[in-house]
């Protein structure tokens, strides 16, 4: 069937913000899902509130809006660009989610707007869990025993026919919020409330526990001439009770044999077939009684999802970007597979190497939560690796973590862990259980004691058992003959070991190791991932290394015969807290840009959410953990004439001076220069030099030192390891005290590198600049300011773009510094540069002579992509080659909200403070300050209220400051209602308020308001080292029941203009295009 | 564990170990794509005089199990992996698969590089190839291969085919009997008649066409089997005599074979096809079925008489012919497995379309 010529125009609307639960993975599938149709000739009309993705770039859809994800928002712009269709199905949940509420609201009738690929009825249908199980139960699927309820009472009178222990799934959530598993009555009430509560239509399933059974996935397609296929299998290392997010899992399946794979497949299609899914991709998960085979069908996802992008990333099989063909009427027959080019897409991938994915974790950034996980997701991204076996794949994936683990390694010593503890953490599923599990079998456990206590498949321990074997197999060695014989080095490195490992076990230096086997001849070669196991020819040049007998990069790139120069980007790894999809838009730009300048672009990532680890991206792509050793693998067959290492945030950068050290030309900004901004004490005397403020600081190396510094700095001080991303670690401190409990908890952090010590500016303005220098001219893209004083990381401060209070000549002192600063170091690309406004006199923070995390921020507001300019001038252009608009002409305000992940961390306060906690971002745009910050703050899912209460209560130091922000809510209508302390202070300052209490006595008191729904907004400063504890719980209420919580007074005045505008005048939407059309005429080249 | 080689006929040397059985063993090199299915593809007598080489690189995963044997023999000459499971888990394994070939005497190596293997095959096409653990001289070992037959022109059926007939009963009461001429037949070809209340009277490939039609079947199969069809001359005519008289339906070989019968040619595919992820069109209903897929020689289309055969099911890869059927008789024939086993299930239909047909004709 040919595409559909009934509709022109179609709307896509996006993810939004990355959450957890929610990451890049989306913006690969939007991005893929926008260039198929603009491809077909359709006109798109892209929504998404996230700035930081390439789905939003301006050359990606027709008309490209970076608007709040609400009904509200979508309307005004359906009503702008009246499209024909809705293509609801690859925005994630939340994409999801809003198609359903705009179907409901009417909107999508009252604009005669079809949902393409599932219609509502069908995504009800998947996703309301009442109506699955129906549609389950009509086909002879077999699912665990489950009841709904709709409340608490309900629910208990229901859990007895289901006993203990059970599972509460709340429906209409992602990420398995508001679910939980209850061992009894207890638990069970808890968590029974709170899914009640977070589901949309306030509904919970509660299950039988299927906990310890094997987990599998399915991804399915199908067209609209009803064809069906697997794209792909996936089996979970975890067993059930683990959130697949959170599980390490496994492609294809390992341990089902043909006839109960056939089986499942069986399932899938009937279950697509039933549930109606007209075209598009579907992931269905089931779990398998490992005693009896019995198979259960747990849930399916009628979308693109993590699981797709990771299904695509592991087979070659784009599955968001075929979807949106069928979506247009395509059938499966009728699209080429990209990668063979002669077979079509109607076919079921089959793969000739193993691919592990392991969550990544940031426990580390929330000490109060415990690292245990359960249904809820918690991992914030995630590495996927190849090998050609499992234990290949899992070494290779484990390193790729850049948790500091070289592969399943020894970090600890098995010897000195307690039994009691090995118990617990092979029982209790956590974040580093992986690990556990090679000490327990050190430790002497057989494979079956692991296997009862772990409930993870024996096959899979069996593999860990094998490493460790292989592993005590080179001890032995080592002990006998200090060294280790070719045959069994190249059975390491066939099993995954990589030299540092081996450098470890052989008390070599993994240099040593390298030139050891490269002697030998034991060297990484490369495979395609071709979607067919080689039946077929592959043009597609997407590589994993392994250690085989024949290297096919080689044999291609010698086929090839290019004379193109070659630049290599590294990635930034698996996305964390602090590192995410900001440095993937840096490397694709980087990549696109450097295509069009004619060079042939490599791109090495271990990312599978990415669009850089799409084999679209970059003329080819190495799927590789970014390690000095995996790095250098790939620079050693293609030996590239440049290599990019300012684009992928802080991973590539802390390889840079291996890389340079082994001869690795490194292009852009030196690796010396690059030191010299990260060496404090250099950096330090530069500044000096230059004659720049700074806050006072010193480094140091010791306990003593420390001490005697902070003295001399002054307290308060901003003290932190060196050689840290996102603020990890970093604390401010008042006094003595609190540094030497800091300093007793840091020890395991800085491993060796100095501690740093700042004097902290208190009430101190931050400002952000991102600028290009060419060695010779800089250009300033942005200068932002934040929201938040300095002490916020800049990270989880909200900022705008340009200033809106900063005077003038600040802002040229900050510019003319920024130049000089560029041009003293040296820079060759991006530059970023952290400054702060004290009393009119400006200090540098700090200098970033890399991308930053604001990159595709400033790129999205001002219309030009920093990255790509950047990396052209990398590439030898200066600055003079571009024509580049004037910032300072910016005719609209951007603002940039931080997304916060705090209601997956029961129990941690919800304080911002300088160690960086938000996984995503939005941008609010407007032609008012306060509009646009209202805009933010709805995409950040925080809609300002525009009447009702608000609640205030700050510390002594605020209390005089927030009378007038108190007073301006009260002209603004709303009530005020306050603690005693604050109370007083507005009422001197004659501001009507109503005293009420925290949380104790009586019913007039904060929580109780706050649970009943009758504060909208909560203006909360945290006082100093004073006992916290009822705050806290209202704080934590807050978050629960998405009441905006704001914990700056800057936030507040912010939010006060914000709400000023949402009063006083209708928002309107407008495209980036038009947006850049308005206020940047000058010929644009990026 | 010993050191082992596979040499092809070309020259090409691969190498490996053996972690059980030891010697050497000939074959035609061919391999198969399936990420499931090892002992169904080890039992399938299809296979028969051929080195299988799985593409997927772990191999033994899930165990060996009592249900899912094609046949009561292992019929590959030799098998290649990149690394077998030494650890099974399955609630349904009895046995590890490195048991199982080595109680079944099968020479299997592994810690090939398959993938490089499977491209040389691809590329080179499927050859004649030995396994060993003793001889390792190039010469030798090529002047072993020059002297070993090829499969074109080998008649494999009169080794598999059973030596005396055999009745598989009905699952439930009989409503059908139906005559199947074993030329390697799959057990779950059996299986699947059964459960459509078929009881199948299994003829040795050599039973003539007066004593087949003695049991008064009321369809006649011809199953699935290794080697050269053209060769196969004794099914041929069987299956020309009784065009008209009984509704026939054959699988695979099956399919050559009613090919040849109606005047057709058949050919060698360069490297075959083996997996189970084949796209194949059925023109009758205009749906894609995935496909389990096991031969090395086609019905060519050209060589029909399109005026009395036609083309119903075209394989979407590389176009060539899946099935045809007779215009005027009750007769057609599949080229892929419908019976899967290992593979999906999207074909089983063709079962039931044979018993429409066998309903149609009595009629």
């Amino acid at each position: 069937m040919p595409k559909r010529n009934d509709i022109k125009k179609i709307l896509i609307i996006g993810a939004g913000p990355i959450v957890i639960g929610q990451a890049c993975e989306f913006d690969y599938s939007g991005s893929q899902a926008c260039k198929a149709l603009k491809e077909e000739g359709y006109e798109v009309v892209l929504v998404n509130s996230n700035p930081a993705t390439i789905m939003t770039d301006p050359g990606i859809a027709d008309a490209t809006y970076v608007e709040p994800l609400t009904p509200e928002f979508i309307e005004k712009i359906i009503k702008k660009e009246r499209p024909d269709a809705l293509l609801p199905t690859l925005g994630g949940q939340t994409g999801l989610n809003l198609a359903m509420k705009l179907y409901e609201q009417g909107i999508l009738e009252k604009y005669g707007i079809e949902m393409l690929g599932a219609k509502y009825e069908v995504i009800k249908k998947a996703e309301d869990r009442a109506e699955f199980k129906a549609v389950s139960i009509k086909i002879g699927l077999d699912l665990p025993k489950s009841v709904f309820a709709y409340s608490v009472e309900e629910a208990i009178t229901q859990v007895e026919s289901i006993g203990f222990p059970c599972i509460i799934r709340a429906s209409f959530t992602l990420g398995g919020t508001g679910g939980g598993i209850a061992r009894n009555m207890d638990e069970f009430e808890r968590i029974a409330a709170l899914g009640i509560e977070s589901s949309m239509i306030h509904e919970i399933l509660i299950e039988e526990s299927i906990e310890g059974w094997k987990e599998y996935e399915l991804e399915v397609m199908r067209d609209r001439a009803d064809n069906v296929v697997i794209v792909c299998s996936i089996e979970n290392l975890d067993p059930m009770g683990v959130h697949t997010g959170d599980s390490i899992t496994v492609a294809p399946a390992q341990t089902l044999t043909d006839a109960e794979y056939q089986l499942m497949r069986d399932y899938s299609i009937k279950l697509i077939r039933e549930i109606g899914v007209e075209t598009g991709g579907s992931n269905i998960q089931f779990a398998v009684n490992p005693t009896n085979g019995r198979m259960v069908i747990i849930e399916m996802n009628p979308r693109v999802s993590r699981s797709s992008a990771l299904a695509s990333k592991a087979t070659g099989f784009p599955i968001a970007k075929f979807a949106a063909k069928l979506a247009v009427g395509y059938t499966l027959d009728e699209i080429q597979n990209d990668i063979t080019k002669e077979t079509p897409a109607c076919f079921e991938p089959t793969i000739d190497y193993v691919v592990v994915k392991i969550p990544r974790f940031t426990f580390e950034k929330f000490p109060e939560a415990k690292d245990i996980l359960g249904i809820q997701m918690k991992s914030v991204g995630e590495t996927m690796a190849i090998g050609r076996n499992f234990k290949e794949a899992l070494q290779k994936g484990l390193r790729g973590l850049e948790i500091d683990h070289i592969g399943l390694d020894n970090k600890q010593d098995f010897r000195y862990i307690e039994d009691e503890k090995i118990k617990l953490r092979l029982m209790e599923p956590n974040a580093s259980r992986i690990f556990y599990l090679k000490y327990a079998l050190q430790k002497g456990y057989s494979i079956e004691e692991v296997v009862k206590l772990s409930k993870i498949d024996v096959w899979f321990i069996d593999q860990i058992a094998q490493i460790l074997e292989i592993e005590e197999e080179l001890n032995s060695a080592v002990s006998l003959t200090e060294t280790v014989s070719p045959a069994l080095l190249r059975k390491a490195k066939e099993n995954g070991f990589s030299d540092a490992q081996l450098a470890e076990i052989m008390n070599k230096s993994e240099k040593d190791i390298r030139q050891m086997r490269k002697e030998l001849g034991i060297v990484a070669t490369f495979k395609l991932v071709d979607t067919c196991a080689a039946e077929f020819e592959a043009y597609t040049p997407y590589y994993y290394s392994t250690y085989e007998t024949e290297d096919e990069a080689i044999i291609n790139n010698k086929k090839r015969a290019s004379k193109k120069k070659k630049i290599m980007i590294l990635g930034g790894g698996p996305n964390r807290i602090g590192q995410g999809i900001e440095f993937d838009y840096c490397c694709c730009h980087a990549s696109f840009a450097l295509k069009e300048m004619g060079f042939e672009t490599i791109m090495i990532n271990s990312n599978p959410e990415t669009v850089s680890t799409d084999y679209d991206t970059s003329d080819r792509l190495y799927f590789e953990p970014l390690t000095f050793e995996d790095v250098m693998n790939v620079y050693d067959v293609e030996k590239p004439d440049g290599v990019i290492v300012q684009f992928g945030g802080q991973t590539p950068l802390n390889l840079a001076r291996r890389l340079h050290q082994a001869g690795v030309p490194i292009i852009g900004t030196s690796v010396d220069s690059i030191d010299l901004a990260e060496n404090r004490e250099l950096f330090s005397k530069l500044i000096n030099e230059l004659k720049i403020a700074q806050p006072a600081n010193a480094s140091t190396t010791s306990k003593e030192e420390t001490l005697i510094q902070a003295e001399r700095v002054g307290y308060p001080v901003l003290v932190r390891p060196s050689y840290v991303l996102g603020g990890r670690a970093m604390r401010i401190v008042y006094d003595e005290e609190s540094l030497r409990s800091f300093l007793d908890e840091v020890h395991s952090v800085s491993r060796g590198h100095p501690v740093l010590i700042d004097k902290f500016l208190e009430d101190a303005q931050e400002v952000d600049v991102d600028a290009i220098c060419d060695g010779q001219d800089v250009y300033i893209g942005g200068v932002m300011e934040h929201i938040e004083n300095a002490g916020i990381h800049s990270g989880d401060s909200a900022c705008v773009l340009p200033p809106y209070t900063l005077r003038e000549d600040i802002v040229n002192e900050i510019k003319a510094h920024t130049v000089r600063l560029a041009k003293t170091l040296k820079v060759i690309g991006l530059l970023n540069i952290q400054f702060a406004v004290k009393g009119h006199r400006v200090y540098v923070l700090e200098v970033n002579p890399r991308a930053s995390r604001t990159s595709p921020f400033v790129s999205k507001a001002i219309g030009v992509s920093l990255p790509k300019i950047a990396a052209q001038i990398m590439a030898g252009k200066t600055l003079k080659d571009f024509q580049l608009p004037n910032p300072d002409d910016l005719k609209y305000f951007c603002v940039k909200e931080s997304v916060l992940p705090f209601s997956r961390f029961s129990g941690v306060d919800i304080i911002l403070g300088p160690e960086m906690k938000s996984t995503g971002e939005v941008m609010g745009t407007a032609n008012t300050f306060g509009a646009a910050f209202a805009k933010a703050q709805a995409a950040a899912n925080q809609s300002l209220p525009q009447r009702g209460t608000v609640f205030i209560s700050v510390n002594d130091f605020d209390k005089r400051h927030v009378s007038f922000i108190a007073q301006k809510l009260a002209d603004l209508k709303f009530k005020i209602l306050a603690t005693k302390g604050t109370a007083q202070v507005l009422r001197t300052n004659g501001v009507e308020v109503a005293i009420v209490d925290k949380h104790h006595e009586g019913q007039n008191n904060a929580l109780t308001l706050l649970k009943k729904s009758e504060i909208n907004l909560i203006i909360n400063t945290p006082s100093g080292k004073k006992s916290q504890s009822d705050m806290r719980s209202i704080r934590a209420a807050a978050i629960l029941h998405n009441i905006p919580c704001i914990t700056t007074l800057q936030g507040a005045w912010a939010a006060v203009y914000g709400i000023e505008a949402c009063l006083k005048e209708e928002f309107t939407v407008e495209s980036l295009q038009s947006l850049y059309r308005s206020n940047l005429p000058a010929g644009r080249q990026a | 564990m010993k050191e082992a080689i596979l040499y092809l006929q070309d020259g090409t040397a691969f190498h490996g170990r053996t972690l059980t059985q030891t010697g050497e063993t000939i074959g035609e090199a061919v391999f198969n794509t399936a990420l499931t299915g090892y002992q169904e593809v080890l039992t399938d007598p299809s296979y028969t005089a051929q080195i299988v080489i799985m593409t997927y690189p772990l191999i033994g995963n899930y165990g060996i199990n009592d249900e899912d044997q094609e046949s009561d023999a292992i019929h590959v000459k030799g098998f290649v992996v990149k690394e077998f499971s030494r650890r099974p888990s399955n609630w349904r394994s009895k046995q590890s698969i490195i048991e199982y070939l080595d109680e079944n005497k099968i020479l299997a190596i592994e810690g090939v590089d398959t993938r490089a293997l499977t491209r040389h095959l691809r590329l080179a096409g499927a050859m004649k190839a030995i396994i060993s653990t003793e001889d390792f001289d190039p010469k030798s070992l090529q002047a072993k291969l020059d002297a070993a037959p090829s499969m074109e022109g080998a008649d494999l059926v009169k080794d598999v085919s059973t030596q005396k007939k055999y009745v598989w009963k009905a699952k439930g009461p009989r409503r059908y009997k139906i005559a199947a001429i074993d030329c390697g037949i799959k057990w779950n070809i059996l299986r699947i008649f059964a459960g459509l209340g078929c009881e199948i009277h299994v003829f040795p490939a050599k039973t003539s066409f007066k004593d087949i039609m003695a049991i008064k079947p009321d369809g006649l199969f011809l199953s699935n089997g290794p080697g050269d069809p053209a060769v196969v001359t004794y099914v041929i005519d069987t299956v020309k005599q009784a065009l008209g008289k009984v509704p026939i339906f054959g699988i695979c070989l099956g399919n050559q074979i009613l090919g040849l019968a109606l005047g057709g040619s058949t050919y060698k595919l360069k490297f075959g096809h083996h997996g189970i992820n084949h796209p194949v069109k059925d023109f009758e209903n205009n749906r894609i079925g995935i496909t389990s897929q096991n031969h090395g020689f086609c019905v060519d289309i050209n060589s029909l008489n399109l005026d009395e055969v036609e083309v119903i099911h075209v394989n979407l890869n590389d176009q060539s012919v899946e099935g045809i059927r007779h215009k005027k008789y009750p007769a057609f024939s599949i080229q892929y497995h419908p019976e899967s086993a290992p593979g999906p299930h999207d074909s089983k239909y063709l079962f039931e379309k044979f018993i429409s047909m066998i309903e149609q004709h009595k009629k």
